[in-house]
């Protein structure tokens, strides 16, 4: 295909193209929908290829992209040299970018790594080195005196600081949302509720899913959580996946001011603590946890892990546990037993797997994309001469940034952006109206949380639930079981 | 706001459930002022729009009625009074010390007023707030997002679910069940803390009761499917369930005042008033469910009928007071309100909350190591029910002395 663009199909249900026919093949199946499939989906649009993106799912980013801390890395701190720290610096400013272009909301506020004790103001020399071998000149030592004129709510004992600026909160829920939108307007298939559970590799590559059988010529694997697994059916067994917990804590948007910087904790022997850190949404987070589990679905909360957060969180910013909490939840990082990313070609089998993609996953995820498509060129694929992707522009969910509530011009073309359903978040019914009909549209109702920002405030659906349950399905949506 | 309409308005309500309505009935009937109220939602009339039992009017209109003909009753009393009754605008923000910046489908505003009214009213603390673990499952409600789904929305069984826990056993509580089992709904439990249930339950048998116990747990991915419960006596287990409903534990909806610097009284989380419902900020005085959490609808409106004479005082021109004795809770009491003493506050009764349930508790009020006030309370008081303390102590207060204080013990 190359005039006239097609747009590419969304489906939920329902038999998958027929791709049986020599010739019918997708070029490239991307399997996963996470920020890292999304992102190779997209990259891979720019070309004159037939391409799917398939997820097991019933949206984009419902494995760890959804749930995860939200942050735009610098790559300060990675391990010099190593393909992560590559590609979490040029992903950094890709992403920083792209943001721009599409209006995935960033801040860009700057973190301060906090030294509690002694030793840990002692590592602050040796991470400024770090940086600086891993290309960041401008980190800086702050005493406690000027830290505390900068963070003033601090709890007592903070010693000092290492400032890094650059580091940036983002909305990652937008970011996987725009690059799938951006692939599907671009042509890519998109295939929800489409788990791979066989594959028959081969030339084609046959990939048997409940819907039925996808062909292929080439395939991705983006599975997170899974990419261990899904090598395996291509008969890799380069390294496994242990997940790794993370429990997070949200605090009331009105915490917001007690915060100014990412609150880094220094890492040291005893792992890499928590964090502190506004969201583009205006709360505050308050996490991760570590834990090493078996179970790749353990996204549950533990009354241990909340007890631990709070008492770490009251020692950094006691004023935070006065405030009400929003939400709860946990991420699974994809931690293997390498210290890198396990991105890998394998052109014989015209597979490239994108796996162990940890804790930065959200940042690089650009750079990601560029990587696997050359994997894949290097692999034999022929790309195509390139061309430009359609463009997006995606609702704005950050709150350093205009929302319709407040936009006159806009709510006098349509006052549906003047009724404001969800009160805590302030989403309007235009904008629920908007999702419900968009590009790649929500599954389930937090998937339209993860669009709009609807039932994800205080109240939790106290005032709107109901409301946004019913315009959800007016919009032909199946009652959630999900 | 830019391209916001400027307006004034002599008064302006926020809220229109039963506290703000009933403010502007009394204050539109008064006098030739210009008074609006503000409501977010589609209807006025607030929680009770959703509740559907009776229990309603009695105080107010004098016959019973259920909830939402109440809404309907105290709008058109508010409307025919004069007041304008506004649905589906918000008050989104502050742009001067009495003047509100709001979203409406007719586009933004900018409203000064003489004086402002808080009725914003309250909501249930949902799973999160509670910091109940486990996953995040579908079927995890409060009262309120339940109600509206059954009665606005006529959301039945097999969306709802087929077996539902209810945590609480207050009144509220109680309707929760009642909604349940109206739309179909088995409701297998109900779990409190609390060392007794419900007295008494209509005429149908209550739920299994679960006294003494906590959820320490929200089981199932995608749906839920069952409960952790833990007793104080150290056993524990799990029931299934598919639904579960938090209810009671109410906070006042105080973003507003907060967002306008209006100070909070610690205990309660609404505004700190006095007597005559002033809060810190000159101008703006607050009613109803937001000062501190639920009470009953009536009360709510008689506090709108309340407040009414408190803005007609100040629109004549009676000064706003700059301090004002605090009035502040000790020992097992979570919260006294009002919480500033005044010259108005000698007719009006405090109310008093407890963090446990205690009977026939001591109460004690001093100022200054001087006791103003002792007597024993009859019964039992509950954690969910307000015990009322008369003030006729509040006369004995130095107005130049240090903060009251209000003390229960057993
Ligand atoms: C607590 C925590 C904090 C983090 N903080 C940050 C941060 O601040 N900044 C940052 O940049 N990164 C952060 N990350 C990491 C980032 O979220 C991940 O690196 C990123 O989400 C990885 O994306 P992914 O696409 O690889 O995996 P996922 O998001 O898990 O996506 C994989 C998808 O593949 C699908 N799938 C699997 N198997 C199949 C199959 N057989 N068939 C079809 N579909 C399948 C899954 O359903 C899933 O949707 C954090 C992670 C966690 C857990």
């Amino acid at each position: 295909m190359t005039a006239g663009r097609r747009r590419g199909a969304v489906t939920r249900a329902g038999a998958l193209p027929d791709t049986s026919a020599p010739g019918a093949e997708y070029d490239v199946v991307v399997v996963g929908a996470g920020v890292v499939g999304c992102a190779v989906a997209r990259e891979l649009a720019r070309r004159p290829l037939r391409i799917a993106l398939v997820e097991a799912s019933g949206d984009v980013g419902e494995g760890t992209s959804k749930a995860n801390t939200a942050i735009l890395h610098t790559g300060f701190d990675a391990v010099p040299g190593s393909l992560e720290a590559r590609l979490v610096r040029d992903g950094q400013r890709l992403l920083a970018d792209y943001a721009r272009e599409t209006g995935i909301p960033v801040e860009p506020l700057g973190a301060v790594l906090v030294a509690w004790d002694e030793e840990q103001l002692a590592a602050l020399p040796r991470l400024a080195e770090k940086a600086r071998r891993n290309g960041h000149r401008t980190t800086r030592v702050l005493g406690a005196g000027e830290l505390r004129a900068r963070e003033p709510h601090l709890g007592p004992g903070a010693l000092g600081a290492l400032e890094v600026p650059g580091e940036s909160i983002i909305c990652p829920w937008t970011t996987t949302l725009a690059y799938a939108t951006q692939a599907v307007r671009s042509g890519v298939d998109l295939h929800l509720d489409c788990r791979v559970e066989k594959a028959d590799p081969g030339a084609p590559h046959r990939l048997i899913t409940p819907r039925g059988v996808l062909r292929a010529r080439y395939v991705v694997n983006a599975c997170g959580l899974y990419a261990d697994r899904f090598d395996a059916l291509f008969g890799r067994r380069d390294f496994t996946v242990t997940p790794r917990r993370g429990q997070l804590i949200v605090f009331d948007t009105f915490a917001r001011s007690l915060v100014r910087h990412i609150l880094l904790p220094v890492p040291g022997v005893l792992g890499k603590g928590v964090l502190v850190t506004p969201t583009v949404y205006g709360n505050v987070l308050l996490g991760p946890t570590a834990e090493d589990l078996d179970d790749r679905t353990a996204t549950g909360s533990t009354a241990e892990g909340l007890a631990a957060l709070r008492a770490q969180g009251g020692r950094i910013l006691p004023a935070l546990l006065d405030e009400e909490v929003t939400a709860v939840y946990a991420g699974l990082r994809s931690a293997t037993e390498y210290d890198d990313y396990m991105c890998a070609a394998h052109p014989a089998l015209r597979y490239v797997t994108a796996g162990g993609i940890r804790s930065t996953g959200l940042t690089a995820s650009p750079a990601i994309a560029a990587h696997v498509v050359e994997l894949l060129a290097d692999s034999g694929l022929v790309l195509g001469a390139e061309r430009p992707l359609a463009p997006v522009r995606m609702p704005n969910l950050g709150e350093a940034f205009p929302r319709p509530y407040r936009d006159a011009e806009l709510i006098a073309r349509d006052p549906e952006f003047g009724t404001i359903v969800c009160h805590c978040e302030r989403v309007t019914r235009g904008e629920i109206r908007d999702a419900l009909a968009s590009t790649v549209p929500p599954g389930s109702l937090d998937g339209l949380r993860r669009r709009t920002r609807a039932r994800a405030g205080r109240c939790q659906g106290f005032f709107c639930g109901a409301t946004v349950r019913a315009m959800f399905e007016e919009a032909g949506h199946p009652w959630p079981e999900r | 706001m830019a391209g916001a309409v400027n307006r004034t308005v002599d008064v302006l309500v926020v809220g229109a459930g039963p506290a703000g309505l009933a403010a502007a009935a009394r204050l539109a009937a008064a006098g030739p002022y210009r008074i609006e109220v503000l409501e977010r939602e589609q209807e006025a009339g607030g929680v009770p729009r959703h509740c559907f039992h009776g229990g309603f009017g009695l105080a107010d209109f004098g016959r019973p009625l259920d909830g939402p003909a109440y809404a309907r009753r105290l709008a058109r009393a508010a409307m025919v009074a004069g007041a304008a009754v506004r649905t589906r605008v918000s008050a989104v923000g502050w742009s001067g010390p009495l003047t509100l910046d709001v979203t409406a489908p007719t586009g933004l505003e900018r409203i000064t007023a003489r004086a402002v009214v808080l009725a914003t009213g309250a909501r249930e603390r949902p799973r999160s707030a509670r910091l109940v673990p486990g996953t995040r499952p579908a079927g995890v409600l409060t009262t309120g997002e339940l109600q509206q789904s059954v009665h606005l929305y006529g959301v039945r069984r097999e969306r709802l679910g087929r077996r539902a826990v209810v945590l609480g056993a207050e009144p509220v509580a109680q309707h929760a069940v009642r909604t349940l089992r109206g739309a179909g709904v088995e409701v297998v439990a109900m779990v409190t803390e609390q060392s007794r249930g419900p007295r008494r339950f209509g005429a149908v048998p209550p739920p299994p009761l679960l006294t003494g116990a906590r959820v320490t747990e929200l089981l199932g991915r995608g749906r839920l499917t069952g409960v952790g419960v833990s007793r104080l006596d150290g056993r524990s287990g799990v029931i299934r369930c598919d639904t579960v409903v938090f209810t009671g534990d109410w906070i006042p909806d105080h973003e507003l005042a907060r967002e306008g610097g209006v100070p909070l009284d610690p205990g309660t989380r609404g505004p700190a008033v006095d007597g005559s419902f002033r809060t810190g900020s000159a101008g703006v005085f607050a009613a109803g469910n937001v000062l501190r959490g639920v009470e009953s609808a009536g009360a709510a409106a008689g506090e709108g009928r309340g407040v009414a004479d408190a803005v007609l005082r100040h629109l004549a021109g009676a000064p706003w007071p700059l301090s004002g004795v605090p009035v502040t809770a000790a020992g097992a009491l979570r919260w006294v309100a009002p919480n500033r003493i005044d010259e108005g506050a000698a007719g009006r009764a405090f109310l008093l909350r407890v963090r446990e349930p205690l009977s026939r508790p001591l109460v004690e009020v001093s100022q200054d190591g001087r006791i103003l006030h002792r007597s024993q309370l009859l019964g039992t008081a509950w954690p969910h029910r307000s015990v009322r303390l008369g003030a006729g102590w509040a006369r004995r207060v130095d107005p130049a002395g240090g903060p009251v204080t209000v003390r229960i013990g057993s």
